[in-house]
């Protein structure tokens, strides 16, 4: 099917769409530059585990990112770009099969209509080599962009396997911050949370408490996360946080059994708890409308 | 000779706080229980950890290959367990009961099951 723009902005008007954010409008605001900008929207892939087998888990590991890439070219519009937020491959032990995944995937997202992709680690893909892979396929794993107003701070907390930020990125962070406006609009990713959603599953950032206080005094910022595969919704103070579905399996509300392991395949209901969303940002209101869709592009 | 008596006096009480000192450390490490746990991929060696409440313990970790991590949420400790050298881990069980605890430094493709238990019974 097609999804039309128009529609899921529409349906934010009837609670369907997943999320508004409560961020502070920026009425207020005069003289910003990023007043007169357009909105736009665009779109977060992420944990696609890409070289995972499991056929209890996921019988169609190989095709599950193959649809969501058709899913996202069957947009009716384009997003303005496409972020993929960590674990774009399956751990491996082994050096150069680390390289050979990351290689896969590679040639299956050439396919995106797209081509403004933007890319962060996960701990699959660089908690053993300190990125040293990743890098090599896909530039820094912590960097900025502005598109149209909106300032996008790329944060890597898996890089270092102790699940922390790291002194020199957090004054990297500060440095970046100390730029900003108050009210600019701020848009973080990051692959684990950055707040302690649940610690005892490793669903932490160990030092995410530093960089949500060098955020805090900013009145727009919502990060969104993967990690977790699965939608995830949080408030710290003025800040969202919003994690998103994986695309290979899905994970267990957090704390909700003993031991985190994947959820079993439903045959009733292929693909069930994957998917992508689209995030509409309204600049000017400096909200973000978001929507959730399957891998087969259904709106849910 | 009022000065002499007076540092005698100061020499005699630094003298018995130290000693007080060595012999609680004695006696303390006397009670100690003294744990040695390898950590490797992707497995503790013990992985089952039997202890008493209200006896002090001491848990020595030895990391067999690169960095690994000991979270007890439980108990409420943590440790990173570094390569090179053993991470020592001190402390006192104050509740009874069955604590598990896993890897939180990512180790690779086995880590999500690095995982063991403390037992503490009365």
């Amino acid at each position: 099917m097609r999804i039309d723009r128009r529609d899921f902005l529409k349906l934010a008007g009837i609670g369907s769409v997943v999320f508004a954010s409560g961020l502070g409008r920026l009425g207020h605001v005069a003289n910003t530059a990023f007043a007169a900008e357009d909105d736009f929207f665009f779109v977060q892939l992420s944990d696609t585990h890409w070289g995972f087998t499991g056929p209890a888990v996921n019988p169609d590991s190989a095709g599950t990112l193959k649809k969501a890439v058709a899913a996202v070219n069957n947009l009716r519009d384009q997003p303005d770009f496409i972020m993929f937020t960590g674990d774009l491959t399956h751990v491996t032990d082994d050096d150069k099969d680390r390289r050979t995944r990351l290689t896969g995937f590679r040639e299956i997202i050439k396919d995106l209509k797209v081509k403004n992709l933007k890319f962060m680690p996960g701990e699959h893909d660089a908690g053993l080599d300190e990125g040293e892979a990743f890098k090599e396929f896909f530039g820094e794993t912590h960097y900025t962009f502005d598109h149209k107003g909106v300032h996008f701070i790329v944060l890597d907390n898996v890089s270092d396997p102790t699940s922390t930020v790291g002194e020199t990125q957090l004054e990297w962070l500060s440095a970046d911050l100390k730029q900003r406006d108050k009210a600019t609009p701020i848009v973080v990713f990051t692959h684990r949370p950055l707040f302690n959603l649940y610690p005892d599953w490793d669903w932490y950032t160990r030092d995410g408490d530093k960089a949500i206080e060098l955020l805090m005094p900013y009145s727009n910022v919502t990060v969104f996360y993967g990690h977790i595969h699965q939608e995830h919704h949080h408030q710290t103070g003025n800040i969202g946080h919003h994690a998103a579905k994986g695309l290979m399996f899905p994970l267990p509300a957090p704390g909700s059994v003993p031991v985190k392991n994947p959820i079993p395949w439903d045959a009733n209901q292929p693909y069930k708890g994957l998917g992508f969303r689209s995030v509409e940002a309204k600049v000017k209101e400096a909200q973000y409308a978001i929507s959730e869709f399957s891998v087969k592009g259904d709106r849910l | 000779m009022k000065g002499l008596k007076s540092r005698l006096l100061i020499h005699g009480i630094m003298v018995a706080f130290i000693t007080i000192v060595i012999c609680g450390h004695l006696i303390a490490a006397e009670n100690e229980q003294v744990i040695q746990i390898t950590a490797k991929r992707f497995e503790y060696t013990p992985k089952e950890i039997t202890l008493k409440k209200g006896v002090p313990v001491v848990l020595e970790f030895t990391s067999l290959d690169r960095l690994h991590g000991f979270d007890c949420p439980g108990l409420k400790l943590r440790l990173d367990i570094r390569p090179g050298k053993v991470n020592t881990l001190r402390f006192t069980p104050d509740k009874a009961g069955t604590f598990p605890f896993h890897c939180d430094n990512f180790c690779g493709s086995g880590h999500e099951g690095m995982r063991g238990t403390i037992i503490v019974t009365e």
